[in-house]
């Protein structure tokens, strides 16, 4: 950021200079200090964790573990940035809080008092109670303690058992690949993460599964892991009776909102701690933004509890604009609008893209799916009524954020699009072509 | 309450690593990598036992069961090596290996080929160069192919040329395997492999073979600082009708740098046809991941490398003035400035520090910090073309896998994050970022105009004065 958007005019100075604490360095609360700075030159911000000294990318934990990187390698921001942008960097963890005194207790030193607080406290690797989750060699994969913990864990292991069929399993299992520990998923879907992909996209990704040599027990789940005696996992044992040797159990069957901290006060929290359309808790004066919050609809709607990255950067610049607004009066502060829903993640070698609202198992929705006859590579239009397209999953091909957001806020007809789609492809220059191939296979398929 | 196993969270995470990976017993390798290793090997003693002087010396045979077996051993090796794994970016475990990172071993490859500079550059009769009879040791080893080519024997220059061809075109091979799965890198290797060996060693050497002036046809002022000074052109024009096409030649490429910079961005040359870049692509890309992409190591580059550019500029035009007015404003000190910069920047820099400190500083040291033609193009890249690389949208989840693996050292990252395409004067658009990218947010490409690369960029004059001041991301 340049300097010059720092210096803000005289008149936005009404308001005294205040100390904003947030808690957690994650992306949330980074993009929420990056933010308040443009919008309070003259705030006190100061950012607390106990994880690390500076903001890092958690999405990056896998490659440092790999050897792609160093962890220095994963810093959001190069170390002088943050005393440049005057925002104060704490490593310790907040272990109470005290909101109508606006106090925290630090585990390593001392108390700490704000003006307003954000809390970006992340979330927890779900554990349901499996008898053995306790042992030695058990984990999940959040953070870097859990990459520390696993990389101990390797010491003289084989083979590894990795319950959940998400992200991060396929992550842990690539990880722990690499280090010649052969590593089996779990799943308790019939088809790996098809709770979310359609099953043409699942299938993909479990052939690019295959092809990397790591396991795959389908409608899978977990009964127990099993001591080997000394006090650390020997092996699972499935609900249908399978035995599977693991002297690493890896848990990732999805996580939950972070809520050790305010379990003890007042603020008012469900699944995730309760925030209005401006990310704001019930207590006076405190945020909640990210993983660990949970964002109120009026009516039937459910409640937004947003858990990836990209959901997370934009809460936290938002929740930013929230905390540096002048008061609660109504228009005063902006509020949380998600957006276009979009996300990616890379399965080994597969690269996927998703767009709009595409649901899994059709479920009501008519989709129209293409595949290269060798390749890995997909492309699935979802359709809303009127043939308007509602979503994209892109595998094995790259395409264009801009394009594909302009298209489905315009509601576009599949026919347009199908027209157009050559403009939404992203692939390195060289790559072959296949729109037009899919706009012919995709036509050929509808009545 | 707050899990106690939390709290006894407790390392430096600066410090940790979180690396070497415990030891896991390594399969045995197999037979024919092992065969591999073998004619690499069996290559190797037969070159120490031809340097020694054997009879197979300086014949065609030595030649092929020494370089050529080399050759061949590595080259099979890497194709089986990469042949062995899924398509797709291979970095694993590159962070740990002593070699690829800064290791014991990175010492002594970077030793290594610090000292075979030296030896070329200050000891040649070490290599067996001699003035007066045939070429002996190393240099003998390449002394059939020097008479057939160049109709002289082996000098140490022809011995490092097909040394320095030969990298080119084994690690090409690891190249086109490692991305086998992508074409831009296959097609721009597959280029500086046929620029390296027709335009920069073939047909030069040929030129010597019909006494012609030398000139390789992919050299341009002022990487090739000497070949638009008075010196060369005597020699161009003193060559007939050919002489005259060289000239052509040379000034043609100064001419059509700019234009084709305008529609294609530096990458033109840098990564497809020069060689230098050639060599960083190939055999230089084990090495990427160690060039400095701080802040301060750019604000060195940019000071050091329009120095250069500054003094190739002033050493050309002193040379003119001298030259036409027969030496009255600068006496004998062109000659000697001429001299200086041909052994300093030329030689030391380029060769020595560019190539030697591939293990230690990253591929592209003399790229970044010194070449003067990396700084004119770079000029009309930052200011005048439609080149960028895109930022998809708000995709990026900040990695880091682009910076660390971007061999000129940019902090990609730093603007994907902020949702900022990439415009930098240094960038040789080797792809290498939009490949790395685990979510696909890099693409390399050409605008339509360079007005859409980002806001402000139709004014590239006012673009230029903003950036004289020191710019603070």
């Amino acid at each position: 950021m340049r300097r010059a958007q720092l210096r803000s005019p005289r008149t936005t100075h009404a308001i005294q200079t205040l100390h904003v604490v947030i808690l957690g360095n994650g992306i949330t609360g980074a993009s929420a200090a990056v933010r308040l700075r443009e919008l309070r030159p003259d705030w006190q911000i100061t950012m607390i964790s106990g994880e690390s000294a500076h903001p890092y990318s958690r999405p990056a934990l896998m490659y440092v573990f790999i050897g792609h990187m160093r962890y220095q390698d994963t810093k959001l921001q190069e170390d002088s940035f943050w005393p440049k942008q005057r925002i104060d960097l704490v490593r310790d963890w907040a272990v109470e809080l005290d909101a109508p005194a606006k106090r925290l207790r630090l585990h390593r030193g001392g108390e700490l008092t704000f003006d307003r607080l954000l809390l970006a406290t992340g979330s927890k690797p779900n554990r349901f109670d499996w008898p053995g989750q306790d042992l030695r060699g058990v984990q999940g994969l959040y953070g870097l303690m859990d990459l520390k913990l696993l990389h101990d864990n390797c010491e003289g292991a084989r083979q590894a058992v990795i319950v959940g069929g998400g992200l991060i399993g396929i992550e842990l299992a690539e990880m722990l690949h690499s280090r010649g520990i052969h590593p089996t998923l779990l799943v308790r879907e019939p088809a790996y993460w098809s709770n979310v992909l359609p099953e043409d996209e699942a299938r993909m990704v479990g052939r690019a599964i295959d092809a990397a040599g790591i396991g795959l027990r389908l409608e899978s789940e977990l009964a127990e892991i099993v001591d080997d005696g000394t006090g650390r996992a020997g092996a699972i044992v499935t609900k249908a009776g399978e035995r599977l040797e693991a002297q690493i159990v890896g848990l990732t069957a999805g996580v939950s909102p972070n809520l050790d901290l305010v379990g003890d006060t007042q603020i008012e929290c469900e699944r995730g701690v309760l925030v209005d359309d401006g990310l704001r808790t019930s207590a006076e004066d405190i945020w909640a933004a990210g993983d660990c919050a949970e964002i109120r609809r009026e009516g039937d709607e459910r409640n937004l509890l947003q858990q990836v990255w990209y959901t997370g950067r934009l809460q936290g610049r938002l929740v930013a604009e929230s905390i540096a607004a002048d008061s609660r009066a109504a228009g005063a502060a902006p509020s949380y609008d998600p957006g276009l829903w979009y996300n990616s993640a890379k399965f080994l070698d597969l690269e996927y893209q998703t767009y709009g609202e595409v649901r899994p198992g059709g479920r009501g929705q008519e989709s129209l799916w293409w595949q290269h006859e060798s390749r890995q590579m997909g492309m699935r239009i979802a359709l809303a009524e009127g043939d308007r397209v509602a979503g994209f999953n892109v595998v094995g091909l790259r395409y264009r954020h801009e394009v594909c957001r302009r298209w489905l806020s315009e509601g576009r007809g599949l026919d347009y699009v199908l027209d157009h789609l050559g403009e939404a492809n992203f692939d390195p220059e060289f790559e072959p072509r296949f729109e037009p191939t899919m706009a012919t296979s995709m036509r050929g398929a509808r009545p | 309450m707050i899990d106690p196993r939390t709290l006894a969270y407790d390392f430096d995470e600066e410090a940790e690593g979180f690396g070497e990976p415990p030891r896991v017993e390594r399969p045995r390798l197999p037979l024919d990598q092992k065969l591999c290793l073998g004619l690499l090997g069996a290559g190797l003693l037969t070159l120490v036992a031809q340097i020694g002087g054997t009879a197979l010396s300086g014949t065609w045979g030595g030649m092929a069961l020494s370089w050529g077996s080399i050759a061949l051993g590595t080259s099979l090796w890497f194709w089986r090596l990469y042949a062995g794994t899924t398509p797709g970016i291979k970095h694993d475990g590159i962070w740990f290996r002593s070699a690829l990172s800064r290791g014991a071993l990175g010492w002594l490859a970077g030793i290594f080929m610090t000292g075979m500079y030296v030896l070329i550059y200050w000891f040649p009769q070490v290599l067996g160069e001699s003035a007066d009879g045939p070429p002996t040791g190393l240099v003998a080893t390449v002394d059939p192919l020097a008479q057939l080519v160049t109709g002289y024997p082996a000098s140490r220059w022809f011995l490092y040329g097909v040394l320095y061809t030969t990298a080119i075109l084994v690690f090409g091979v690891r190249m086109f395997m490692k991305y086998r799965h992508s074409r831009y890198h296959q097609i721009r290797t597959a280029s500086v492999m046929v620029f390296q060996f027709g335009f920069a060693w073939l047909l030069p050497n040929l030129l010597v073979l019909f006494q012609k002036p030398y000139m390789e046809f992919n050299g341009i002022w002022p990487l090739k600082q000497n070949y638009i000074w008075p010196e060369k052109w005597g020699e161009f024009t003193g060559a007939g009708a050919f002489g005259l096409f060289l000239l052509v030649w040379a000034v043609g490429l100064v001419v059509a740098t700019p234009i084709l910079t305008y529609f294609f961005g530096k990458r033109w040359y840098c990564s497809w046809v020069c060689g230098c870049g050639g060599l960083a692509e190939t055999l230089g890309d084990p090495w990427r991941q160690l060039s400095d992409n701080s802040t301060r190591a750019w604000k060195i580059e940019r000071w050091m490398i329009h120095s250069v550019l500054a003094a190739v500029l002033a050493v050309t035009v002193s040379l003119w003035i001298d030259y036409k007015t027969t030496g009255a404003v600068y006496g004998s000190w062109s000659g000697g400035v001429r001299q200086w910069y041909g052994f300093y920047i030329g030689a030391v820099f380029s060769g020595v520090v560019g190539v030697g400190f591939y293990p230690l500083l990253g591929n592209r040291v003399w790229c970044r910090f010194g070449c003067p033609q990396a700084a004119i193009l770079g000029i009309w890249q930052r200011f005048y073309s439609r080149f960028r690389i895109t930022t998809n949208g708000d995709q990026c989840m900040s990695c880091g896998n682009c910076s660390t693996y971007c061999e000129m050292g940019i902090d990609v990252r730093s603007y994907a994050q902020k949702s900022e395409n990439i415009v930098r004067a240094s960038c040789v658009g080797c792809g290498v970022c939009a490949s790395v990218c685990p979510r696909g947010v890099l693409k390399l490409e050409n605008g339509s105009t360079h007005a859409d690369r980002y806001e402000g960029s139709d004014r590239p004059l006012d673009a230029f004065v903003k950036s004289l001041g020191i710019r603070d991301r």
